[in-house]
């Protein structure tokens, strides 16, 4: 028998019975599709972070005061100290290391924003020249701060603080009261929206020693190392820890993860549930099979008589086997070509719905959604075809 | 052509062993027409199922052709079944989704002829049966006759050497019947051999040679 004939007769045994094929190619076809979505929206949320994360600056290492003991219990934490806080000298020293191409320091605090009658509360971002580079920012008007380490009474409005002060009159030049000092404005960011729960457009950025004398404090919330080269990573990372270590008295005070480090634990979660969520969308790919499984039992015996004669005309039992193998073959393929077309009509419609959510189907999932549809699909199927194979055939055709 | 050598049957029913057939020894010639009669549950179908390579004996020997095809796998059963044997059953065994045209395919296709020379045959059977104009049809739009004619046509499209039919007119009235068996009868007239089950003597009366079996034997034989 040849290859065409076993695949028109399979289609046409199937075409016999409409409404159960087309159940099943429907129950194959959801199964398929579930798993698309449901990987489709798992590798959007890991791609969005991803996105979040590079979109804070490239080849980056933290610096945070303090250390946070994975085991065991310090007496610190009891008190909710920090042995010693990070100084802008230290973040001076950071430069010495040949793979650090710019730093960053970093303090934070919260203060009145006010211009004539109006006012806000403003988290005000003390800082150098260089943030603007290390943390990818952009400028959307006059200028950003100053180089250099100066305590000049100058500031940035972020673009929402910008329209609440002023609206449509002109900003750059005019001068803002912060807490109780006068700063000149010399620039306005470009709205940059919400990154990593930190949104660029609600913040004031001063000059760091402003904001020293601001908060009266003299340490920093964070540095920031842009490293020369992605290679260059690790080896900023150490250097950081022993300048660092050195200068604090041989302790080990303060902590420093490369972006990298926390971007691949955030990757490995979000892998790990999309990997999930896409095993729960097997499991109902795989029951599927089992009710094609249940299809095909029930087409043999109805077909006992079919079988019976197509055994007369002399077709041998493997020939059987092949039948009811190609109909479910089939079955699962056309049920997994429906679910890729619904599976993918799915994924647009949510691409439409939530613009910012980075969906697309990684092409793993595609794979391993056919692969497992027909896997069930044959497997399933081995149980009924070999059934129908080893009917008898006198009592085949005798049966009613 | 056909030899059975002291070819018996049994069948294990409940715990009870039940003989359908006996020692039974047979020569049938090529071109023969032969009918086997006898009371229901004599053992006529179970010789012609044996004959048709459905069954097995128990023991004996069969052989077909000049060769022993009593112990042969099932992958070569069915190609002794595709290239010389041919069915026509009481209840026509059409397959009711497929059309008449394609039911007379059926055997062509499972042989694996190529499609024009399908396409051929079938044309040349329709004609020969008187039902070109009825090739499209499905078997419940056919009548009794037709479909017989549907299922000898198909019995004979892989020109088979013997031709076993079970009581072939037993699902149709007195005048279909008659043409139905006429239409066998033109067979054996180019050297097919056919072997009728049959329980009407009217009918078996018309073979050449009548076997009549009682309780799994053969009592006696009569030739006109």
């Amino acid at each position: 028998m040849k290859l065409i004939d076993v695949v028109q007769f399979a289609a046409a045994s199937l075409g016999g019975s409409r409404a159960r094929t087309l159940l099943m190619i429907l129950a194959m076809s959801i199964g398929v599709a579930s798993v698309l979505i449901l990987t489709a929206l798992g590798e959007g949320a890991r791609l969005y972070v991803v996105n979040q994360f590079s979109s804070l600056g490239t080849n980056l290492v933290l610096v945070f005061p303090g250390r946070t003991e994975t085991a065991g219990f310090g007496p610190g934490m009891l008190l909710g100290q920090i042995p010693r806080e990070l100084s802008l000298d230290d973040a001076e020293a950071l430069l010495k290391s040949r793979a650090v191409k710019r730093i960053a320091p970093l303090t934070l605090g919260s203060s009145q924003i006010s211009r004539d009658a109006l006012n806000r509360e403003v988290i005000v971002l003390g800082s150098t020249s260089d943030l603007l580079e290390v943390r990818h920012m952009s400028l959307a008007l006059g200028q950003f701060l100053p180089a250099g380490q100066t305590g000049e009474s100058v500031c940035v409005l972020g673009a929402k603080i910008r329209r609440e002060l002023f609206g449509n009159e002109s900003a750059v030049g005019a001068w803002v009261r912060l807490g109780d000092r006068r700063f000149r404005v010399i620039g306005v960011m470009a709205g940059q929206g919400e990154s990593m729960g930190f949104n660029t457009d609600e913040i004031v950025i001063v000059p760091v020693a402003a904001a020293h004398m601001l908060f009266n404090t003299t340490g920093l919330f964070r540095i920031l190392i842009e490293a020369k080269s992605r290679d260059a990573i690790e080896q900023a990372k150490k250097d950081a820890e022993t300048i660092l270590f050195a200068r604090h008295n041989n302790e080990r005070d303060v902590t420093v993860v490369t972006q990298d480090a926390v971007l691949a634990t955030f990757d490995r979660i979000l892998r790990a549930l999309t990997l999930a969520v896409g095993g729960i969308a097997a499991i109902s790919l795989s029951v599927a099979g089992i009710l094609i499984m249940n299809v095909m039992l029930i087409a043999v015996s109805q077909r006992v008589q079919e079988i019976g004669l197509l055994k007369a005309l002399g077709a041998p039992a493997a020939q059987i086997r092949k039948l009811f193998f190609t109909e479910a073959i089939l079955l699962s393929s056309v049920g997994s070509a429906v679910g890729l077309i619904i599976g993918e009509a799915g994924v647009l419609v949510i691409a439409k719905i939530y613009p910012s959510l980075p969906v697309a189907t990684p092409w793993w999932a595609v794979l391993a959604a056919i692969g497992i549809s027909l896997v069930t699909g044959v497997s399933f199927s081995v149980w009924p075809a070999r059934r129908a194979a080893r009917l008898d055939p006198v009592t085949a055709l005798a049966s009613r | 052509m056909i030899r059975l050598d002291k070819v018996s049957r049994s069948f294990t029913v409940g715990d009870q062993q039940v003989t359908a057939l006996r020692d039974i020894d047979l020569n049938i010639a090529a071109g023969d027409y032969v009918s086997i009669m006898g009371p229901s549950g004599s053992g006529k179908s179970t010789l012609l199922n044996l004959i048709g390579l459905l069954d097995r004996p128990s023991s004996g020997i069969y052989k077909l052709d000049g060769g022993n095809v009593t112990d042969l796998d099932d992958a070569q059963q069915a190609k002794v079944r595709s290239e010389k044997i041919g069915f026509v059953f009481q209840s026509f065994h059409l397959v009711p989704r497929l059309t008449a045209a394609m039911n007379i395919e059926l055997p062509l296709i499972l042989a694996g002829i190529p499609v024009t020379e399908r396409k051929v045959r079938v044309e040349a059977l329709l004609e020969n049966y008187g039902l070109t104009d009825r090739a499209d049809h499905r078997p419940d739009q056919l009548s009794g006759g037709q479909r017989q004619r549907v299922a000898i046509a198909r019995a004979t499209s892989m020109h088979p050497a013997v031709l076993l039919a079970d009581e072939p007119t037993g699902n149709l009235d007195q005048a279909t019947g008659r043409e139905v068996i006429s239409l066998l009868e033109q067979l054996t007239e180019q050297h097919v051999t056919l072997i009728l089950v049959t329980h009407d003597p009217a009918l078996g009366g018309r073979a050449k040679r009548q076997l009549h079996m009682v309780d799994g034997q053969i009592v006696s034989q009569t030739a006109s």
